[in-house]
C-alpha cells in the first residue's frame, strides 16, 4: 500500500514537472512569436539555429553522410552560428521516437533524418518544424512526398537513387560501339523492374536495342547469360538482389563472351561486373548541408524540391576491362575509383 | 526534459507496455521465454499497416490480434506436440516469421502510412489536444487488463497459471497442460501482435525490421516492475509491467537527454537494469547490517 501511495505521488510530482515545462515552452513560443512579427532576420545574434541529426543505427555509409553534413555546414560558414545534436537509435527501432520526440519538444529548427524509416517517423512526429532527410532512396514510395518536385509539406532531402541514365551514358563513353543490350534481372523485383523500365526508355531514345533475360532464382542466372552471348554487345543489370546473390557467374560467363557488364551496384563491380556509378557520400553529406543552409536562411520547402545527386562516383573494374578487352586511356582512368 | 519528449515517453512506455503484457504471460505465469515476441510484434504491425493502407484502422487491429494468437499457437504446438525445446521452438516461429510477414507486406521491407487515417488521427479529430494518443491508449490497455484480470480468475486461467507453477501436478490433476499452454501463447502473441499493431499507426509505419530487441526491452520492462511492485498477484503483477515499461521509455529519453556519445547508450541502459535489479538485493543487506548493529546495540 505505502508503495502505491508512493507510486501516485511520484505520478503527481511529474504531473507539476509537466505543466512546468508547459509555462516554459509557452514562453518560448510567445518569444518566437515577438520575434518573427517584430522582425524578419531569422537569425538571433546570440541564439544559434538547433539542427537536430538522427540516424537509425550505426553504419559506415550513413556514418559518413553525416560526418560531411557536418563538414559542409562548416565549410559554408555556419559553424557558429548552428548547434548541432546528433542521436543514434543503436538499431532499436523504439528509440527513434523517443529521440524524434525530443527534438521536436525542444523545438529543433531543422531535423536531419538519415535513412528512410527516421524519416518516416519524424514526417509522423511533426508537421511544422523543417525536415530535410538524407539518403532516402524512394521519397514518394516512402510516403514523405507526393512527388519528387512537389514538396508541399514540410519535408525535403536529397535522395540517394542512382540515375539509370548515368549508368547508360558511362556504357556509351566506355564502349560507344554498343548497339544491342541485354537485360538480365528478376522480374519479380519490385526495383528491378522499375529500373529495367527507365533503361527501355533510355534505349528506345537513343536508337539502340535490347534484349530481355528474367530469372527467378539465381540458378537461372547461368542459362540467361549464356542466352544473351551472340546476341549482345553489352549487358546491363540493377540492382537486384538475385543477380547480386551469383554476380560472379554472370561476370564469368560475360568475360569469357568478352562482353562488357554494367551494373547498379559497387559490390556487383567488385564480383567481377565492369563499371558502374555509384554514390560518394561525402557528395551527398555536403549537398544536404547546402540545402540545410538554404532552409535557415528563410527559404520555403516549398521552392527546395527533392534532389538527387548532383554528382556521382564512377567506378571501374580494371581487371575485367583488360580480360573483355575494352581499353579505357589512363587519362579518363582518373575519374574513375577502381577495383582490381 | 521537454514536455513533448515526456509525452513521447509516456505514449511509448504504454504502447509497449502491451508488448510487456504478453511476455509477462509466457515469463512469468507460463515461466517460459518466449522468443516469438520478435516475429509476432511485427506481425501484428504488418497486418495492421496493410489494413490501414487500405483505410481499414479497426479490421487492421482485429486481425492483427487474430495473426497474433495463430503466431502463437504455432509456437505452442511445436513445444508441445512436437516435443521441441521451448526456446528454439520460440526461435523457429520467429524466424519463419520473417518470410511471413514480408509476404503480409506484399514483399515490400516498409509500408509507409503517412497521410492515411489510423485509430490516432481519428483520435485527434475527436479529442484534440495534445494527450489524446496517451487517452486512446489507456482504453486499450484498461480493456486489455480488465479482460486478462478477469481471465486469469476463471478456471481456464487459474490452469494456466498452475500449469506454470508445477506442469507435473497439473498434469497428475487431469489438466490438459499442452492445451493450457497453446491457449497462453496464443493471448501472449495476440497482445503482443496488438502491441506492434499500434506501434505501426502511431510512428505511421510499419518496417520488417521493427522487431529487434522486442524481447528485451519486454524482459526490462518485467524485471523494472517486479522491483518497483512485488508482484504478489495478476493484478499487480501487470500493474507493475505498465509502471516498468513507462519506467524504462523514461530513462531511455533521460539518458538521450544527456550528452554522452551516442554509442553509448545500450552500456548506460543495460547499466540502469543492473542497477534496478541489484537495487533490492543492495536493500536487504542494508537492512540486515541495521539488524545487526540494532542487535549489537541492544547486547550492549
Amino acid at each position: 500500500m505505502k508503495k502505491i501511495i508512493s507510486l501516485l505521488l511520484i505520478m503527481l510530482m511529474l504531473l507539476t514537472l509537466v505543466t512546468g515545462c508547459q509555462t516554459k515552452t509557452e514562453t518560448a513560443e510567445d518569444k518566437e512569436k515577438t520575434n518573427t512579427t517584430a522582425e524578419t532576420a531569422p537569425v538571433e545574434n546570440n541564439e544559434k539555429i538547433k539542427i537536430g541529426i538522427i540516424q537509425p543505427v550505426e553504419h559506415p555509409s550513413l556514418n559518413e553522410i553525416r560526418e560531411y553534413i557536418i563538414i559542409g555546414l562548416e565549410e559554408l560558414g555556419l559553424k557558429d552560428k548552428v548547434e548541432i545534436t546528433y542521436k543514434d537509435a543503436q538499431g532499436d527501432p523504439s528509440n527513434i521516437n523517443t529521440i524524434i520526440s525530443q527534438y521536436v519538444g525542444e523545438n529543433m529548427d531543422v531535423i536531419v533524418p538519415i535513412a528512410t524509416g527516421v524519416a518516416q517517423s519524424a514526417a509522423a512526429a511533426t508537421k511544422d518544424i523543417p525536415i530535410v532527410f538524407a539518403a532516402v532512396s524512394y521519397p514518394v514510395e516512402a510516403g514523405l512526398v507526393k512527388e519528387l518536385d512537389k514538396t508541399e509539406g514540410n519535408i525535403t532531402g536529397v535522395s540517394d537513387a542512382i540515375g539509370i541514365n548515368e549508368i547508360f551514358d558511362l556504357a556509351m563513353t566506355l564502349t560507344p560501339n554498343v548497339k544491342t543490350f541485354g537485360f538480365v534481372y528478376n522480374s519479380g523485383e519490385v526495383n528491378s523492374v522499375a529500373a529495367i523500365e527507365k533503361a527501355k526508355e533510355y534505349c528506345d531514345a537513343k536508337g539502340l536495342n535490347y534484349v530481355d533475360a528474367t530469372i527467378t532464382t539465381s540458378g537461372d542466372l547461368l542459362q540467361a547469360a549464356q542466352s544473351l552471348v551472340g546476341k549482345v554487345d553489352a549487358i546491363f543489370t540493377p540492382t537486384d538482389n538475385t543477380v547480386a546473390s551469383a554476380m560472379p557467374v554472370l561476370a564469368a560467363e560475360a568475360i569469357k563472351a568478352k562482353i562488357p557488364v554494367y551494373v547498379g551496384a559497387d559490390s556487383m563491380v567488385a564480383d567481377g561486373g565492369f563499371a558502374t556509378v555509384g554514390v560518394d557520400y561525402k557528395v551527398l553529406g555536403k549537398q544536404v548541408a547546402a540545402m540545410i543552409k538554404r532552409i535557415i536562411d528563410g527559404e520555403e520547402i516549398i521552392n527546395n524540391p527533392i534532389e538527387t545527386l548532383n554528382q556521382y562516383t564512377k567506378i571501374i573494374n580494371t581487371t575485367t576491362s583488360k580480360e573483355i578487352g575494352v581499353e579505357v586511356s589512363e587519362e579518363s582512368l582518373k575519374e574513375f575509383q577502381i577495383i582490381e | 526534459m521537454s514536455l513533448v519528449s515526456l509525452i513521447g515517453a509516456i505514449e511509448l512506455g504504454l504502447v509497449y507496455s502491451l508488448l510487456a503484457f504478453g511476455s509477462f504471460i509466457s515469463f512469468r505465469i507460463l515461466n517460459i521465454a518466449d522468443l516469438t515476441v520478435d516475429g509476432s510484434f511485427v506481425l501484428g504491425a504488418a497486418v495492421s499497416a496493410i489494413l490501414v493502407s487500405n483505410g481499414l484502422p479497426y479490421t487492421g487491429i482485429l486481425l492483427a490480434v487474430i495473426a497474433g494468437a495463430l503466431a502463437g499457437v504455432v509456437t505452442a504446438l511445436l513445444q508441445t506436440k512436437m516435443g521441441i525445446q521451448p526456446i528454439l521452438s520460440g526461435i523457429l516461429t520467429m524466424t519463419g516469421l520473417y518470410s511471413i510477414n514480408l509476404m503480409v507486406m506484399n514483399g515490400k521491407a516498409n509500408i509507409p502510412l503517412l497521410n492515411k487515417t489510423n485509430i490516432f488521427t481519428l483520435a485527434e479529430t475527436i479529442i484534440g489536444g495534445k494527450a489524446y494518443k496517451i487517452l486512446v491508449l489507456f482504453i486499450v490497455i484498461g480493456a486489455v487488463f480488465a479482460i486478462l484480470n478477469w481471465f486469469f480468475r476463471t478456471q481456464l486461467g487459474l490452469s494456466v497459471r498452475a500449469t506454470g507453477d508445477n506442469e507435473d501436478m497439473c498434469r497428475a490433476s487431469s489438466i490438459d497442460t499442452d492445451m493450457v499452454k497453446i491457449v497462453g501463447f496464443a493471448i501472449s502473441n495476440a497482445i503482443v501482435a496488438l502491441s506492434g499493431a499500434l506501434v505501426a499507426q502511431m510512428q505511421q509505419s510499419a518496417d520488417i525490421n521493427m522487431g529487434s530487441g522486442m524481447v528485451v526491452i519486454s524482459f526490462a520492462s518485467i524485471i523494472i516492475g517486479s522491483v518497483i511492485i512485488k508482484n504478489k498477484n495478476i493484478t499487480l503483477g501487470l500493474l507493475s509491467v505498465i509502471f516498468g515499461s513507462v519506467i524504462y521509455r523514461f530513462i531511455i529519453a533521460l539518458i538521450l537527454t544527456t550528452s554522452f556519445p551516442p554509442s553509448y547508450l545500450k552500456l548506460i541502459s543495460a547499466l540502469v537494469v543492473i542497477i534496478a535489479l541489484s537495487f533490492p538485493n543492495i536493500k536487504r543487506k542494508i537492512e540486515i547490517n541495521k539488524l545487526r548493529r540494532s542487535i549489537y546495540d541492544a547486547k550492549n
